[in-house]
């Protein structure tokens, strides 16, 4: 699927990736974990091709990204900070993304689900951060596409939207698609993710599944994992 | 004396044609008596250097054609009391030595010339010593290329009291040309197109000039040397280039010039060494300069008249003035009129720092109307410095002074 | 691209500011023919309006709607869209609407006046297509200042000094040099100064029109061959094309080799 190769980038001084491989063959949820600043957001930008590394080369579906952009209709991306368009309504700006995507999309049954219907004609700059990320979650998911990249998704969510959202996560990765998602609630993580992928200073300190993890931290459960592998780092 | 009138009134009618019995003007001038009319049929008549040495009428039927075949002058009047009415006459030779003329009259009196038209002429209708006469309702087409090997349409030298009226004249050096001659009146007539000026004066008094249309000349009217001129309800358009003006006044005193109107020339007054002149109740619309003032030019004053949308509106190269500005209307003015009696309550300054710099550095005119120019324009108007303070308009009206002729 | 200027656009057009904007030249429009009375006076005003104030609220429009629009575009670049439609679509969307409030907010108080009885027309008409260009042309400028600067105080900043500079200290520097070497001739030199700022070369456009009869009173040759004929209005409108076309296209090629 996703193919990364001496992926580097620095921002002015700043290194942010130094050298990252990463190969993502198999369907399933990828958690990319990693301190503030450690270069989760950059590489999922890289994939997005909003990044543009310095070096290394990323493949998605078997065809490099750079100086390409059809490669992202196969892709649906929850961004971090859900601020749209402030006076678009909701319904415009789902119909926007259904116009500019050109793709059969399932809108009205998570609209439903994130109870959306009376915000459908509200300007998008008066809903509330929540209500923000929900429009978000139902842009993301209306398509269907074999990779979902989720920045932070669940930011802002009340506990019954988090239980809708974590439901559709399980749904999509059932209908054998590949989803990455980045977080900082090691909850909710544990409970979604298959695999591990930890970064530090830029590179791929670890990848493997939860169990793997604490086995090699020897914590068990995954917060203090986490943690452990950060401080091991940090002794060595 | 009587018998001199009776004869007059009964003079023959002396037909002139290709079949006739006379089939040229020159034999029928030869054979004609005093006051007699030689009616020109129509025709061609290859002639020149015709001589009209009796009283006589030369009345064209159906515009005969009078060629003259380059060969030279082609009508000469030398006696009082001649018409020539209706003729079309071509062809006038063109020389670096002689003035030769389409008509020519001299040191002769009552003279009449109606309904003339003249093409492809050196000088058109050329008037030596010669008063008390009309020149009516011609037509003089030019087509002048250069200054030096052309002449003018109609001119007056040493001629007074004569009218020159409802001429049309177009293409050639002056439209219209008066020097020495006084008591002139020149009116409703049309200038155009001519290569240096629409009308011209040189050392002429007591000229009056009203009524006429200058458009698209080197120069509408220049009046250079005369006084008393009086210049009323002309129109000056359209005379653009580098010294084009509407009207050029050089030593003129004691003129007038009243209801007329300037429109899109590129300076619409220049004036040097001029005085006591009165500017009244004309328009100054779209001008590059509406007036440039140039050397001493002292006890003129400008009253009542609209000045619009011009580039500038005066211009002087020094910083004295001895001229007077009242009550004019300037398109330009922001000031307000707070007691409401139609006259601006702070004075208007109509030079501007900018045209002060355009006359030391010509190439900075591609500066005009930047926000930049207007900001220095604002900084000399509230403390001159470099422009006559005392030169401002302290009636400024807030309507204009009257409708645009 | 065109999808992203359509909902630009309308994203613009329904803004608080697009309406002011509209309102401040329909309110000027109106103010200036029915107080005035008078066409031609009030398209002399326009035109000293339209070379300082439309550049001034293109950079301004252009700077604030690319950092308003940030969340608009990251999320678009996550979309199968190409990064040059993104920002051509989203700078037509500005420029577009700007030309829209310019026009209809002047237009509509001219048409209602008679101006297409009036001989005014055709000086109207440039002035408005002179406007469309200074909107077209400094919205450009302001987001690229934009589009480099990740600080919005910064780019602000930089925008409107941009502005300040080419409306007036670039033609003070410009009159400076005239005076300094007016020894030499200088009407090649003159109108090649025009030429590099839009602004001063949209003067030139309009003088074309409102002054001709002042820049014909100039001597030199090369001044004669381009007010006297088509020439200068040829030039000029060339020249205003490139001075659109320019900074669009660094715009796509710093886009495109931008991190978001």
């Amino acid at each position: 699927m996703i193919h990364i190769k001496e992926l580097h980038k620095s921002f002015g001084k700043n290194k942010v990736l130094s050298g990252i491989n990463l190969d993502i063959e198999t369907n399933g949820i990828f958690a990319v974990l990693g301190p503030n600043g450690s270069g989760k957001t950059t590489l999922i930008k890289s994939i997005l091709g909003m990044v543009l590394p310095q070096k290394g080369t990323i493949t998605v579906n078997g065809g490099p990204i750079k100086k390409n952009w059809k490669y992202r209709e196969q892709i649906d991306y929850l961004p971090q900070i859900a601020n749209f368009p402030g006076n678009l309504k909701v319904r415009e700006l789902i119909r926007m993304i259904q116009d500019l995507r050109r793709k059969p999309s399932e809108e009205q049954r998570l609209i439903t689900l994130f109870q959306l219907e009376p915000f459908m004609d509200k300007r998008l700059s008066t809903l509330s951060g929540g209500t923000k990320q929900k429009v978000n979650i139902v842009l993301t998911f209306m398509f269907d596409c074999p990779l979902i990249v989720l920045d932070e998704p669940t930011t802002g969510l009340d506990p019954a939207s988090l239980i809708h959202l974590k439901g559709l996560i399980r749904e999509e990765k059932e209908k054998g698609k590949t989803i990455l998602i980045t977080s900082h609630i090691m909850q909710f993580v544990a409970e979604v993710a298959n695999t591990i992928v930890y970064i530090l200073e830029g590179k791929i300190y670890f990848k493997g599944s939860i169990p793997e993890l604490k086995e090699q931290t020897r914590q068990n459960d995954l917060e203090h994992a986490i943690a452990a592998i950060a401080n091991a780092k940090n002794h060595a | 004396m009587f018998s001199l009138l009776g004869e007059r009134a009964f003079g023959r009618t002396v037909p002139i044609c290709p079949d006739c019995e006379i089939r040229t003007i020159s034999e029928g001038v030869a054979t004609a008596m005093d006051h007699d009319t030689l009616l020109i049929k129509k025709g061609t008549y290859k002639e020149f250097n015709i001589l009209i040495d009796k009283p006589l009428t030369l009345l064209g039927q159906g515009y005969p054609i009078v060629d003259g075949e380059e060969k030279g002058e082609i009508i000469r009047i030398v006696s009082d009391h001649v018409t020539i009415d209706g003729l079309f006459i071509i062809n006038v030779g063109t020389s670096y030595t002689t003035d030769y003329a389409a008509i020519r009259v001299v040191k002769s009196e009552h003279f009449l010339i109606q309904n003339v038209v003249l093409e492809r002429l050196f000088f058109g209708i050329y008037l030596e010593k010669s008063n008390h006469g009309k020149i009516f309702h011609n037509k003089i087409i030019g087509d002048a290329v250069d200054e030096y090997n052309s002449g003018n349409g109609i001119q007056l030298w040493y001629s007074h009291n004569v009218e020159v009226e409802r001429n049309i004249v177009q293409g050639v050096r002056d439209g219209i040309y008066l020097e020495f001659s006084d008591n002139v009146t020149i009116k409703g007539n049309t200038s155009t197109k001519n290569l240096r000026y629409g009308l011209h004066f040189m050392f002429s008094n007591d000229d009056v000039y009203t009524g006429n249309t200058f458009e698209e000349n080197g120069a509408g009217v220049a009046v250079m040397f005369s006084k008393r001129i009086k210049m009323i309800k002309n129109t000056f358009r359209n005379n653009w280039g580098t010294a084009s003006y509407g009207m050029l006044l050089k030593e003129i005193n004691d003129a007038e010039i009243v209801n007329n109107v300037f429109e899109e020339n590129t300076i619409g007054i220049n004036i040097e060494g001029s005085n006591r002149i009165t500017y009244d109740n004309n328009d100054f619309v779209a001008n590059g300069w509406a007036i440039k003032v140039l050397g001493a030019c002292y006890a003129n004053t400008f009253t009542r008249n609209n000045f619009l949308y011009n580039s500038f509106d005066i211009s002087y190269n020094s910083k004295m003035n001895d001229n007077k500005f009242d009550q004019n209307y300037w398109s330009d003015y922001t000031g307000y009129d707070l007691d409401k009696d139609g006259i601006g309550d702070i004075p208007y300054r109509p030079v501007k720092l900018f045209s002060y710099i355009v006359n030391r550095t010509p190439e900075t005119i591609v500066l005009l109307r930047s926000l930049f120019m207007d900001i220095i324009d604002f900084s000399e108007k509230v403390s001159p410095v470099f422009t006559p303070d005392n030169l401002m308009d302290a009636n400024p009206l807030i309507q204009r002074s009257h409708d645009t002729h | 691209m065109l999808k992203i200027l359509k909902y630009s656009f309308f994203d613009l057009i329904r803004s608080r500011w697009s309406y002011v904007y509209f309102l401040f030249y329909l309110l000027l429009g109106f103010v200036l023919l029915f107080l005035n009375n008078d066409v031609s006076k009030a398209v002399i005003t326009l035109m000293n309006i339209i070379i300082v104030l439309v550049p001034l609220i293109g950079t301004i429009f252009g700077v604030m709607y690319y950092y308003n629009s940030k969340e608009f575009t990251e999320l678009l670049l996550a979309q199968p869209i190409r990064r040059s439609s993104i920002f051509l679509g989203q700078y037509f969307g500005v420029a577009g609407s700007q030309t829209m409030s310019l026009v209809l907010g002047l237009g509509i108080p001219f048409v209602m006046y008679g101006l297409f009885k009036s001989d005014a027309i055709f000086d109207f008409s440039l002035l408005l297509v002179t406007g469309a260009f200074l909107t077209l042309i400094f919205t450009a400028l302001s987001f690229n200042i934009a589009l480099s600067n990740e600080n919005k105080i910064k780019g602000f900043g930089y925008a409107v000094l941009l502005w300040l500079f080419l409306a007036v200290i670039y033609d003070g520097l410009f009159l400076m040099s005239l005076i300094i070497f007016k020894e030499y001739p200088l009407d090649t030199f003159s109108l090649a100064a025009t030429m590099f700022n839009p602004i001063d070369l949209s003067r030139i456009l309009i003088l074309l029109e409102l002054d001709i009869s002042a820049l014909l009173g100039y001597t030199g040759a090369v001044f004669k061959k381009f007010f006297g004929t088509q020439t200068g209005l040829i030039i000029s409108i060339v020249m205003l094309v490139i001075w659109t076309a320019i900074p669009l296209w660094w715009l796509t090629y710093k886009a495109k080799r931008k991190d978001f």
